[in-house]
Formats: structure tokens, sequence, C-alpha cells
């Protein structure tokens, strides 16, 4: 037994279509290290180059927001579920599309 | 092999898009698209491009901006409406397949900002809106290297053809 992390809908398809994986860790920062290790291409839409969690990705352990905790440093135990969910922001600027 | 994605809505759904660009402007409006991709199987391949399976939206879930600072060229979403959209989506056996936004008096193009707070996967939709009359409606889904928008082809459907 171990956390579980769910896998959001959008980012599935970069975790073997799963929905879901449990890791061994004792923090959020372990487990969304592990997360990451086993499956890669989720990290750039997780962390920025810099390997910092992205503004946007919201992080809860059976739901309390991290944020509000101890961040990256919150406690993990086994039996843990963690959501990973973004928020939703842009708006009108300098384009950066192809068509 | 390039891939075309298509995304499929009524004509009343899309009507419902662009008033809600109107009814929001000079300020950015947002809310979330609530539908599903067709069976995998069902993708075509057509001239040497792979159509993935097209997606469908059903229904909206309109949203309040959340951003108080510069709401006519910015719009949030924060966390919890995203959970309480994957509710109302999950209520109507439907996921979350993407969001749309307004440019007020901005063309329909995704910005480099749009580009930094996006995942790949989900369909955005843009509104413009100018002088307060909505115009161009596109759709684009990010590149799985985060690099670049894609524009998604928009499919009206006729209402009475389900």
């Amino acid at each position: 037994m171990g956390v579980k992390v769910i896998i959001p809908t959008p980012l599935r398809v970069y975790a073997g279509k799963r929905d879901s994986t449990v890791v061994k860790a004792t923090t959020v920062g372990e487990a969304l290290v592990s997360l990451t290790t086993e499956f890669g291409d989720l990290r750039k839409h997780l962390f920025t180059d810099e390997g910092k969690l992205r503004s946007f990705v919201n992080v809860y352990v059976n739901d309390e927001d991290i944020r509000y905790l101890a961040k990256e440093n919150t406690p993990t135990k086994d039996g843990d579920t963690i959501s990973i969910v973004p928020s939703i922001a842009g708006g009108s600027g300098l384009f950066y599309c192809r068509r | 092999m390039a891939t075309v994605p298509v995304l499929k809505m009524s004509a009343e759904i899309a009507q419902k898009i662009r008033e809600h660009g109107a009814r929001g402007y000079p300020n950015e409006c947002c809310g979330a698209l609530l539908g599903r991709d067709a069976d995998e199987t069902s993708a075509a391949t057509t001239g040497g491009d792979v159509l993935l399976p097209a997606r469908e939206i059903f229904a909206l879930f309109p949203l309040v901006n959340r951003r108080d600072d510069s709401p006519h060229n910015r719009f949030s979403v924060t966390a919890e409406d995203v959970r309480d959209s994957e509710k109302a989506a999950r209520e109507k056996g439907l996921d979350v397949v993407g969001w749309y936004h307004s440019h007020p008096d901005h063309p329909a193009r995704p910005s480099q900002y749009d580009r930094e707070h996006a995942w790949p996967w989900y369909s955005y939709i843009i509104v413009s809106v100018a002088n307060g009359q909505p115009q161009e409606m596109t759709s684009w889904r990010l590149s799985d290297d985060r690099s670049e928008y894609a524009c998604e082809e928009i499919a009206i459907r006729d209402s009475a053809a389900k």
C-alpha cells in the first residue's frame, strides 16, 4: 500500500492511459518526483524547466490544497490520495500559434 | 504524418459561447466545455492525415472570470471551479474536454500567456468580440512539447441531426 496519485484526464496519455498510480512517498514532493520518474513525459506539464511546480498546477492531499499545508513538503502516508488539478488562465496578447 | 483534430458542436452550443462573449464584453468570459471523444476506432484516415477521434461538445458550464485586476485581457478559472466543472460533467456522463474564453477587441488567436497556462489534450475555444459583437470563433490544442498551438477544426452540426 502506498500513496495513490490520480492522474488528470488531459495527462493520461503521458502515463500509459492510466487514471492513477501508486507510489511510495513520505511527502508530496517525493510523490511527484516518483510519478514523473515513472512517467517522464508528464514532467514538462507539471514542472517548469527550472523544476518548479507550474503556477497553474494545484495539488491536493485528500482534498486539502497543499498551498495551505506545507506545499511540496506536505507529509503523506500510506492510503493518502493525491489529486492534481489545473487552474485555467489565459488572455489576449502576443499571438502564439500556427494554422 | 499530420493529425487534424475535429471539434463538433451544435449551432446552439456555438451560439451560447458567442452570446457569453458578448454579454461579458468588454471583459473576457470563460467556461468549461463538457463532452466526450468518439471511440478511437471511429478515427478515419484520409489523404495521408490521421484524423483523431472526433470530439463533441454536448453542454457548457459557464464560469465567472476570477481576474478582477485585468479582466479585459485576462481570465482565470480557479481549481475549485475546475473541480465544480468536472463534477457537473460527471453528472451528465461527460468529461471536461476543454475551455472557452473570449478575446475582447482582439483576434481569436491564442496568446503566449494562453500557451504558458495550458495543457495538451484540452480544446481551447477562443471567440473574438469586437465592440460587443461576437466575431470569429476558433479552437486550439497545445502540442505535446508545449511549443505551439495547432488549430482544431470546429464542425457545427445540424441541430436536427443527432
